[in-house]
């Protein structure tokens, strides 16, 4: 009896199967890529605001303290978003008519907050609580990055899980003295993980990774 | 499949099948007929009809593969392009005191049916989420019930009613100004003689400032008081007794022998959540000196309190007064000119209890209930004098409840009025008198006589529906006012929230009656106790009353008095009726038939709360509904029986025979449902169904008591017509939920047991087998959480099930669902009978999530969605949840609740604020369980954290043991050998649930010990 199969297609076989593996690599590779693209996770993407307020020129410039503004950030799950008086306590005084602070002016003449847009937004199933986070040592750097090069807001990190992983699996490679905790130039030393496990011991620090530890 | 129950035959059975299994839940279960034991072998595919849409196979194969290919793409790119922009709304200026993201707490009162009780209320940037106990107040000791949990949930309801109306339109407040103004014009020049007021019960003593002036300034106006169900039975008591109403305090710490006639002290009353602590208090597991008291109770239905005496007598309601009236004969050594028809057994019965009185003269104390017959109050005060109790155990105060009157007639002369065109002007405060109104009144029918009527009520409810004008209320944790509680403490109540839909309260409204209508209610409050503080520095004074949520020192002191004794009390009327009349025979067989209010909605004031509504009555388990309870023996002579439905895979459905009830010629109909140790030839009927207008969750549910009462019989009547009508009603009942198949779960013993062997309930076959497992075990190097549940203590109450549900974002499943047994309660109250069940002992077992050690839901989970945390929870990630419900079929104690459809309700703007913003709501196709508050867990360990230390013992509280009246719930951390909870459970009677099973649950319970008359117990 006669082949039925031609052993071209042998050939034709082999390019089916490896090609299509190939072809699926291809699209796991790249909907990942597109996954961890800023166009998914807002990294390094400015984002508008009412006010074009620039944390390059307030904590750059003039040296102000991340607390000043955000304040609740020792206390609470929440950092706190500045209410207008805070503003108005300096620009009545500074830049008291400047076009681009109308909305903050009218603001605090009408009594309507100003609606801020959210860079820094978390799942709702991801209960993250500030204060405990720079009780322990993690500056505001190292999930904010140097706001003080930042003339708008953007997202440093993806906030992604594997991303909050990387420190609770191993706090020692990140976590720094509490003084620098606010500090926008300190450098990590050299031998960060002897520094680390030294206090990782000091601050009593835990590596939790049960999952109720962020969601419930 | 569903086979019908012959109950009267099932009495027999049940007798016969004692010895074989001690612990019952259903009479089926206990008489163990093949319909039952068929129901529970085949309980699973039931629920077919439960999909009703009509896809074919083809069409849904097809929709399946087009909806697998989108999630797999929507799958991979997880937080799909960037969602539109979230918002942050900072203030403008920023309150004091106030941190974004850290709740703040209040503390004010909560009037239930008049009295306060103090509670902190958690407030979220201004959002009131949670109301808890104030352990200061003197009627909460930190403690709430389930009424006052959900309370919060009624503040929130999208049906209350949102603007004034005048004949159905929409009006102002200016316009009912006006409007009033110029019927009160009219009104002064007769001095106010067609001016009438209606009010609740009030202890505010503001409110009783301006109601005083508004009838100085008319002198010829009257004011009427009509309350829920109506009727002031103790302070009509106390007349009798003493010559003048009085308040009755009992101090239960000190009493070794209660005797409750018809008292619920447990559940209702304005105190009932001190009385709880104070008798539990005294039956706590012994430090063996301890001497526990001892509960008898003689009553008709059956109560909570009944439900947990050491000694219960079920007696028709018209025997009560003759009962008490012997007993009181006795107690003062007189003889008894009434010898009531008693059985020898009862004598006996009787006989003990007064020794057992006897010997505890001046430790014991006599409850009358608060809808007994005034007689019975008076007989009782008696009987406490002649124990000498007085002074030790009972205390009498002035009355706390300004003016009081009997509300029935004080309802009745103001019907008289409106029959007689003499009330023109009539106003109301609160209440819902068009429906709570006795039938015989025709309440609503006769007020189109009057010129003017003016409603303020939180719902545009029954009574709105026939009045000129309605006023929506402000809510509890809206309003300034102020309320005393039990003892006369007042609180200053003071609001959470502006009022959402510009509600007013009632001073506002008499502020209106007496001419100025821009009076705020906090000026009025305000002013009130200016000028009733002596102290220089009222601000002060003031803050700190906001502060404490009570005013130091407001209690009344004891009032010196001796009651008059027992034999001059004579047979009063409504005693005479209800007895007399239980001689009259009709065509159709009579009972006598007994009202209450209900457990959860009371008199229906609470019929719109969703959560209230599904939380299974303490004793019947039924949710949804009210029904028409007798004994088996009772429902044997009529007939009465009921099927188990085809839906619920755990029993959800009963189909109910439906009686037809006949009262001097009113009629209504309701289901019929057997209570075991219900009293013989009577029935209870539970207020606050049958709603026309109560809203969309509380509108025509269950059937109408009120069509029925009379101002005679307001709790208690005879010659009650009842016939079987053939039809049938399905009640949602969790009785048959989660039956744990005749095993080990409630151990109780006597305490006399107790001390001859403390280990007496542990020691087990099954404890002993080794636990092996091939799991390597966890190590715990922090905390171990761990809790212990005292089945001693736990009353049955429901207080912590509401509480979960309100800390937890609990949904609200409907009947329906639960009719398909698919209730969302985190933690559940198994309630088991032992004994007879003409009069069974009760047992309730709260059972929340086990956290087990060896947890079987862990190992099962393809997805991982629930694991074991590093302090020994057993987590449940919703997020990563994809609902096998592999988790729930493998756990052996049913604790895990699916979420089959969108329960939460997502849409209701005004739904959302309530939310807990610490935990999730979660969605559709979602496991949930307890997570023994993991929320509060990781708030208090930030804490501690942050100073450096480490939790300490009692700091973090479950939303359960917070809510408990009487402590039953501990909890902590088992690594630390200190910590209470690991002292109880190193306690003799410690055991857990199913340990055979090798699961090593967390949560443990202590074994229940009675405390019976030896004398009872043995004879």
């Amino acid at each position: 009896m006669a082949q039925i199969f031609h052993p071209s297609t042998n050939t034709i076989s082999r390019v089916t199967i490896f090609g299509g593996l190939l072809l699926l690599l291809a699209v796991v590779a790249g909907l990942t890529t597109i996954n961890e693209s800023p166009y998914i996770t807002e990294v390094g993407v400015a984002r508008s605001q009412p006010v074009p307020f620039s944390h390059k020129h307030h904590v750059g410039d003039d040296g102000i303290d991340c607390r000043y503004c955000h304040t609740s950030v020792e206390d609470s799950s929440f950092a706190g978003i500045p209410p207008t008086k805070t503003c108005m306590n300096c620009h009545t005084q500074i830049w008291p008519d400047s076009p681009m602070l109308e909305p903050v002016r009218e603001s605090f003449r009408t009594g309507k907050s100003i609606q801020w847009t959210r860079v820094h937004n978390l799942p709702g199933f991801v209960y993250f609580n500030h204060s405990i986070h720079v009780h322990k040592g993690i500056g505001c750097v190292t999930c904010h990055g140097r706001v003080d090069k930042m003339p708008l807001m953007w997202r440093e990190n993806t906030l992604y899980m594997d991303w909050c992983l990387e420190c609770h699996r191993a706090p020692e490679r990140f976590v720094r003295p509490r003084e620098y905790v606010f500090s926008m130039e300190y450098q990590a030393p050299e031998d960060q993980l002897a520094l680390g496990q030294k206090l990782v011991k000091e601050y009593r620090i835990q590596k939790l990774t049960s999952c109720s530890t962020c969601h419930r | 499949m569903s086979n019908g129950m012959d109950p009267a035959g099932l009495l027999g059975v049940g007798q016969q099948s004692r010895g074989g299994r001690e612990y019952w839940r259903s009479l089926e279960e206990l008489a163990e007929t093949e319909a039952f034991k068929d129901l529970m072998d085949n309980h699973l595919p039931r629920h077919a009809a439960a999909f009703t849409s009509a896809i074919d196979r083809r069409e849904f194969l097809k929709l399946m593969g087009a909806s697998l290919a989108l999630a797999g793409i929507s799958g991979c790119v997880s937080p799909a392009p960037a969602p539109p922009d979230e918002k942050i709304v900072p203030y403008v200026n920023q309150p004091e005191a106030l941190v974004p993201g850290k709740p703040l707490y209040f503390a004010t009162a909560i009037p239930t049916e008049g009295y306060g009780r103090g509670v902190l209320v958690e407030s979220h940037m201004g959002r009131p989420t949670k109301v808890e106990g104030n352990p200061q107040h003197p009627a909460s000791l930190g403690a709430t019930d389930a009424i006052t949990q959900a309370s919060v949930l009624g503040l929130y309801d999208p049906d209350r009613s949102r603007v004034i109306s005048n004949a159905g339109r929409v009006a102002t407040w200016d316009a009912f100004f006006s409007a009033l103004n110029a019927e009160l014009e009219s009104q002064r020049v007769t001095q106010g003689a067609g001016l009438r007021i209606l009010t609740e019960t009030v202890t505010s003593p503001t409110l009783a400032a301006q109601l005083e002036q508004i009838l100085r300034l008319f002198p010829k106006a009257k004011w009427h008081q009509f309350d829920g169900g109506g009727g002031d039975y103790a302070h009509e008591g106390a007349r009798m007794a003493f010559g003048q109403p009085l308040e009755t305090l009992y101090r239960l710490e000190d009493a070794d022998v209660i005797v409750s006639f018809d008292a619920d002290f447990l559940l209702r009353g304005p105190a009932s959540l001190r009385y709880a602590r104070e008798f539990i208090n005294r039956r706590r597991i012994p430090g063996a000196s301890n001497e526990p008291n001892r509960l008898y109770m003689i009553e008709s239905t059956f109560s909570l309190t009944g439900s947990n005496a050491d000694h219960r007598l079920a007696i028709s309601p018209s025997a009560i007064p003759q009962l008490a009236r012997m007993l009181a004969a006795r107690v003062s050594a007189q003889i008894s000119r009434e010898q009531p028809a008693i059985s020898p057994a009862q004598e006996k019965w009787l006989g003990a209890l007064l020794k057992d009185l006897e010997a505890h003269r001046g430790r014991s104390a006599i409850m009358p209930g608060e809808y007994q017959p005034p007689v019975v109050h008076a007989l009782a005060h008696a009987m406490n004098d002649a124990l000498g109790n007085t002074g030790k155990t009972v205390f009498y105060t002035d009355p706390v409840a300004v003016n009081p009157t009997n509300h029935a007639e004080s309802l009745r002369d103001l019907v008289q009025d409106l029959e007689d065109n003499a009330a023109q002007v009539l106003i109301m405060l609160g209440g819902n008198p068009a429906y709570t109104a006795p039938a015989e009144l025709d309440f609503a029918g006769h007020l189109v006589t009057s010129n003017f009527n003016v409603h303020l009520s939180p719902y545009e409810d029954e009574t709105s529906a026939v009045c000129h004008w309605h006023i929506p209320q402000a809510h509890y944790l809206e309003s300034w006012s102020d309320v005393r509680a039990y003892d006369g403490t007042v609180t200053i109540m003071q609001p959470l929230i502006a009022p959402l839909y510009g509600g007013r309260t009632a001073h506002e409204i008499l502020a209106a009656v007496g001419g100025q209508a821009e009076r705020s209610s906090y000026e009025i409050v305000r002013d009130y106790w200016r000028g009733q503080t002596k102290t220089k520095d009222f601000d002060a004074a003031w803050r700190i009353a906001l502060h404490d949520g009570f005013i130091a020192g407001s209690a009344f002191s004891p009032r010196n008095v001796k009651p008059k004794p027992a034999a001059s009390f004579e047979t009063s009327e409504p005693e005479r009726a209800t007895t007399g009349a239980a001689a009259k025979t009709q065509n159709s067989p009579s009972l006598e038939v007994i009202y209450r209010p209900d457990p959860s909605i009371i008199d229906g004031r609470f019929a719109n709360n969703g959560w209230l509504q599904e939380l299974p009555k303490p004793l019947t388990k039924l949710t949804w509904d009210n029904a028409v309870l007798m004994s088996s023996a009772t429902a044997g002579k009529l007939g009465l029986s009921y099927k188990v439905g085809s839906t619920g895979g755990e029993h959800g459905t009963i189909y109910a025979d439906v009686v037809e009830l006949e009262y001097e010629g009113r009629r209504t109909r309701g289901a019929a449902w057997i209570v075991p140790g219900h009293a013989d030839d009577c029935v209870t009927i539970h207020l606050g169904y049958g709603r026309r207008r109560a809203g969309r969750i509380g509108t025509n549910l269950g059937f109408n008591a009120n069509a029925l009462r009379t101002t005679d019989t307001l709790w208690h009547g005879a010659a009650m017509g009842i016939r079987k009508t053939g039809a049938q009603y399905a009640l949602a009942c969790t009785q048959f939920h989660h039956l744990m198949e005749g095993r080990d779960l409630v151990r109780s013993g006597t305490i006399e047991q107790y001390r001859k062997n403390p280990k007496f309930l542990v020691e087990r076959e099954s404890e002993k087998e080794a636990a092996h497992t091939l799991y390597p075990g966890y190590k715990y190097d922090g905390y171990a959480w761990g809790m212990s549940i005292d089945v001693n203590a736990c009353i049955g109450c429901n207080a912590c099930v509401a509480a979960c549900h309100a800390e937890n974002n609990g949904p609200v499943v409907g009947k329906q669902e639960v009719l398909r047994g698919r209730e969302m309660h985190w933690i559940r109250i198994d309630r088991y009978h032992r004994g007879e069940p003409t009069n069974p002992e009760t047992y309730f077992q709260p059972v929340p999530c086990m956290q087990c050690e060896n947890a079987p839901c862990e190992l099962v989970c393809p997805v991982g969605a629930t694991t074991h945390s590093q302090d020994g929870l057993n987590d449940m990630v919703y997020n990563r949840c994809v609902g096998t419900r592999y988790c729930s079929n493998n756990c052996p104690y049913k604790v895990r609740r699916f979420n089959f459809f969108l329960y939460s309700d997502f849409k209701t703007e005004s739904l959302k604020p309530l939310r807990n913003p610490d935990v999730t709501v979660r969605s559709r196709g979602v496991m949930e369980k307890c997570t023994y508050c993991v929320q509060r867990i990781n708030q208090v360990k930030i804490a501690a954290e942050k100073e450096d230390r480490t939790v300490r013992d009692g700091e973090i509280e479950t939303a359960c043991q917070q809510a408990c009246p009487t402590q039953a719930i501990i909890f902590g951390d088992i690594n630390d050998p200190q910590s209470r909870v690991s002292q109880l459970k190193a306690q003799p009677l410690s055991y857990g649930l199913l340990t055979e099973l090798n699961t090593r649950p967390r949560t443990t319970y202590q074994a229940k010990l009675r405390n019976p008359n030896p004398e009872i117990e043995n004879g």
